[in-house]
């Protein structure tokens, strides 16, 4: 049985991070100072730089700061920037968490909000110290996965390991969540098979249509330069590989980022915006999708690499699963599990799934991970538009999205 | 060891996945047989399990991944050199670095 953190909410969290978040560009470096000073794993930074408002932006900050993974949050403004941080706070309040908001221009400037601000984040610490570790379900897991710095390994190895541990998962009644549409060009039909009602199936292609056409209006397809040097050859190649860490599960739903998945099953993460193309590329880098995922409810997130990649996340541990035996080798204190092992006769493809699975238990009963013990917490927000999911997008659930 | 170092992920595919690097001219098994890698192939990367012809669809993991845009020889490499993209064009440093982006 799991352990975790009980909020007011009911939710579970399996860590208890307090976030300091700033919400400007302007107000990044005070927020910064106050999380360098206070020197803690568990106290992290987060933020949005934008000055211009964005419904998207507020709807997964608001998600992120009452995720169950968070006990606090310490809200640090410039004053004059249009981010809505009273709904913000009156968000966190209403979730029973602590909350305190510094006004740079209003407390007297840098000197003196890094000040306030080691005392606030003392306060919202000591607040949520007091959560209390109770029996968690599988039920209230929710695991996600990405994948990052792919080559062509990743798609016989990483990938179709976790797969078989999302399999395990979601047949545990857990959540699992796959994402980037855009990974996913080339793939639509099958995965179409694979919903749970045909009127799913089409949105499914609709929304991988849409990925397609928003990557051709930015000229690039999710496809690097390091993708190609790693044997993959084309975008819709590197969307096999990549499908195959969503398993053989059926296909419950899709989401868009800040959405909570109604139930336990497999859900698919729609992430690029709805309309014209406007804020350029749908997820500039791998975290980007991490947080939108956590936004979601993630509370841990499977990161499958070949090239290579060092990432981890705040909120949320990331479990890195290398899929390459040679990086296996050259990164081997940035990975959690080396599935290259299976290219090397070493270990089965079952094998490296359940390793994943039994990690994922660990982690969530406490566990670091290596990218959490390296003081991995990266986090980026950036501009985004969607229209609400349509009602075809949960078919199993009455009430849609929470 | 080389000789294993080729796997099908699919019956109905016509390109195999170097697992362990193979050298120009090391022996390498295609369907069973051992034939001289005509030129060297580093892991993740494909070769062709038979001879393709321009145009024709490479398969992996049992659905089309791409065309072929030159003809390649059973056993030869398949890469950004010979085969491209059925949806949206694959760019590497090199037409990044040309194009100016």
């Amino acid at each position: 049985m799991l352990e975790g953190y009980l909020r007011a909410d009911g939710r579970k969290g399996i860590r208890n991070v307090v976030l300091v978040a700033y919400l400007v560009e302007c107000a990044h470096h005070v927020a910064r100072r106050i999380v360098d000073t206070i020197d803690d794993p568990d106290v992290q930074l987060i933020g949005f730089p934008g000055c211009y408002p964005n419904a998207y932006a507020a709807k997964v900050m608001r998600a992120i700061a009452t995720h169950p993974n968070v006990g606090g949050i310490v809200l640090v403004s410039l004053g004059c920037e249009s981010f809505d941080r009273e709904g913000l706070r009156e968000t966190v309040e209403a979730s029973g968490r602590p909350v305190e908001t510094l006004v740079i221009q209003e407390v007297g400037g840098t000197r003196a909000t890094i000040g306030a601000g080691l005392a606030a984040v003392e306060r919202v610490r000591a607040a949520a110290s007091a959560a209390v570790r109770v029996p968690m379900a599988m039920e209230e897991l929710v695991v996600a996965t990405i994948c990052g710095g792919s080559d062509g390994t990743s798609g016989i190895t990483a990938n179709p390991a976790v797969g078989r541990a999302f399999d395990r998962l979601v047949a545990d009644g857990a959540t699992c969540l796959f994402e980037e549409t855009g990974e996913l060009v080339g793939c639509e039909g099958v995965m179409a098979d694979r919903a749970v009602t045909p009127e799913l199936g089409r949105e499914i292609v609709a929304c991988v249509e849409k990925a397609e056409n928003y990557y051709i209006v930015m000229g690039f397809g999710s496809f690097a330069p390091g993708n190609a040097e790693g044997g993959l050859t084309t975008q819709e190649e590197k969307s096999m590989g990549a499908y195959s860490k969503s398993g053989s599960s059926p296909i419950s739903g899709i989401v868009k980022p800040g959405d909570r998945p109604p139930s336990g099953g497999l859900y698919l993460l729609d992430v690029v915006p709805d309309g014209e193309p406007r804020f350029g590329f749908p997820n500039i880098s791998d975290n980007a999708e991490i947080v939108e995922l956590i936004a979601c409810g993630a509370h841990l997130t499977l990161f499958t690499t070949g090239r290579g990649s060092v990432v981890g996340s705040a909120i949320a541990p990331v479990i890195k699963i290398c899929a390459n035996p040679d990086t296996a080798r050259r990164l081997a204190d940035d990975m959690d599990v080396n599935a290259g092992r299976i290219l090397e006769g070493a270990a089965t493809l079952a094998e490296v799934g359940d390793e994943i699975y039994e990690r994922v238990l660990e982690v969530a009963a406490g566990r670091r991970t290596v990218s959490e013990d390296l003081g991995h917490q990266e986090f980026i927000l950036t501009y985004k538009a969607f229209d609400p999911i349509g009602p075809s997008c949960l078919p199993l659930s009455a009430g849609g999205a929470r | 060891m080389s000789v294993l170092s080729l796997i099908l992920l699919h019956p109905d595919d016509n390109v195999l996945v170097c697992v362990a690097a193979v050298g120009a001219g090391e022996a390498m098994s295609i369907d069973g047989e051992v034939l001289a890698a005509p030129e060297a192939v580093a892991v993740g990367h494909k070769v062709a399990r038979r001879a393709l012809a321009v145009g024709d669809k490479v398969m992996k993991y049992g659905a089309p991944i791409g065309s072929m845009t030159r003809p390649v020889a059973r056993g030869g490499w398949i890469h950004v050199h010979n085969m491209k993209s059925d949806y949206i064009a694959t760019h590497t440093r090199q037409t990044i670095h040309e194009e100016g982006h």
